[in-house]
């Protein structure tokens, strides 16, 4: 979707700010909002491309007046909420008051912890041939699908060139809407500055998105 | 903050109030999802823990560190960082699709997430709020060197600068180079002079004898 979440190349955020020595968390309820999605998403109730896809779907001005936790809380109230975890009422009252849909793994418990602490593998056995080898110009399709993609605005229509090939992985765009992995090949993909840019960029500047092959063609 | 529980201030009691709002909010939330039984508070309590003590950019510093020490480690990194990683054992640990890239004299890496905030968390922790605020977002594949400006880090003009949007689920390392006056010394000192921000593309590792 062409939402504010996809900010690459947009002018007026201000400077960048490093906060020195910031700690992990600003509040223990930043943590325990980090953990709940940590712990919903390990017990089966959504993938991480559905969990984005919330968040990208706040109202923009949501969007860009919540912090970062901020964000997760309210995408994750309104997923839960949507896939039939739990009432609306059930979230404005804090407590549970009706049966509801458990997620597929079941309770999420402390002897599970260790394995979410090391990522699982978003490999899957390809569907078919990779199209694209390193050294290929590709150019990145001029589409504007309505819901979840990774393909980032400033780079549709452009023109780059495949430099590695990690493989046939999960799709975000179908598993986000809870169509499947739908598996596809992935490369990085780099593009001079001035391709993105136009001619007055920084001709030192190389930038690299990394493509499903359906956004990609030749070019 | 300091005065977090100065009520005198007016800034934090504005702040104050969003957090007490949040704190109801995420209560309320993990109240309902404990009591259906989804979630056990022990575990909640068992994912904090781990990210505020033992998974944070002293992984990556290790990898680092052994990369500058041992060139066989260095060579099987940039070929497959997941693998190579996966030999130190206890040290760091780190699942699929990591991919580490070199700093050299020539080329100057950087790693952004434009989308939303995708960062190796088994290598440097959670994300820093600037790595996933606007700011940073937008701009650093439009603008680097002006970020690395902003940031107080000064390339050579004609260093290139390659910039790793991480927009799927492969996750970029930056190997940043070793600081001179650093011979002969050991994996652990040297893993001291690898900061968070030098494994971003955002800060260079300090040099022996700065102030930390």
């Amino acid at each position: 979707m062409n939402g504010v979440h996809d900010m690459g190349g947009m002018d007026g955020f201000g400077k960048v700010e490093i906060e020195p020595n910031e700690p992990v968390f600003h509040s223990r309820w930043e943590a325990r909002t980090m953990a709940l999605v940590r712990a919903m998403g390990a017990a089966g109730a959504f993938n991480i491309d559905t969990s984005r896809f919330y968040r990208e779907a706040l109202p923009p001005h949501v969007y860009l007046s919540s912090s970062y936790y901020k964000k997760w809380l309210l995408g994750l109230e309104d997923l839960l909420v949507d896939k039939g975890y739990v009432a609306p009422e059930e979230v404005e009252k804090g407590h549970a008051l009706k049966p509801t849909k458990a997620p597929p793994r079941g309770t999420f418990r402390r002897d599970d912890v260790e394995r979410i602490l090391v990522r699982g593998t978003f490999s899957r056995a390809p569907q078919a041939p990779a199209k694209f080898k390193p050294g290929d110009r590709v150019r990145c399709k001029n589409i504007h699908p309505a819901t979840h993609t990774r393909l980032p605005r400033y780079v549709r229509g452009h023109v780059g060139v495949v430099e590695l090939n990690h493989g046939s992985q999960v799709f975000p765009d179908s598993a986000a809407i809870g169509a499947g992995d739908d598996p596809q090949w992935l490369y990085t993909v780099v593009f001079t500055s001035a391709e993105l840019w136009g001619a007055d960029a920084d001709p030192t500047v190389k930038i690299s998105i990394d493509a499903f092959e359906p956004y990609l063609e030749h070019a | 903050m300091a005065h977090d529980h100065d009520d005198h201030d007016h800034h934090d009691h504005d702040h104050g109030s969003e957090l007490s709002e949040m704190q109801i909010r995420v209560r309320a939330l993990e109240s309902v999802l404990t009591e259906k039984g989804y979630v056990e508070p022990a575990a909640l309590d068992a994912i904090i823990e781990a990210y505020e003590t033992k998974i944070g950019p002293h992984n990556g510093a290790r990898v680092v560190a052994k990369a500058w020490t041992d060139p066989a480690f260095r060579q099987a990194l940039l070929e497959d960082a997941t693998k190579a990683v996966g030999t130190l054992g206890h040290v760091a640990r780190t699942g699929d699709h990591l991919v580490a890239v070199e700093n050299t004299p020539q080329r100057h890496n950087m790693v952004v997430c434009t989308l939303c905030s995708c960062y190796p968390w088994e290598m440097l922790g959670l994300p820093p709020v600037w790595y996933k605020a606007a700011p940073y977002r937008s701009r650093a594949v439009k603008d680097p060197r002006g970020v690395l400006a902003d940031l107080g880090l000064a390339l050579p003009k004609d260093t290139e600068i390659r910039v790793w949007d991480s927009t799927a689920e492969t996750r970029f390392l930056v190997l940043p180079m070793r600081p001179k006056g650093t011979e002969g010394w050991s994996e652990e000192q040297l893993a001291k002079l690898v900061t968070r921000d030098s494994m971003i593309g955002t800060g260079f590792p300090k040099t022996p004898g700065a102030p930390s």
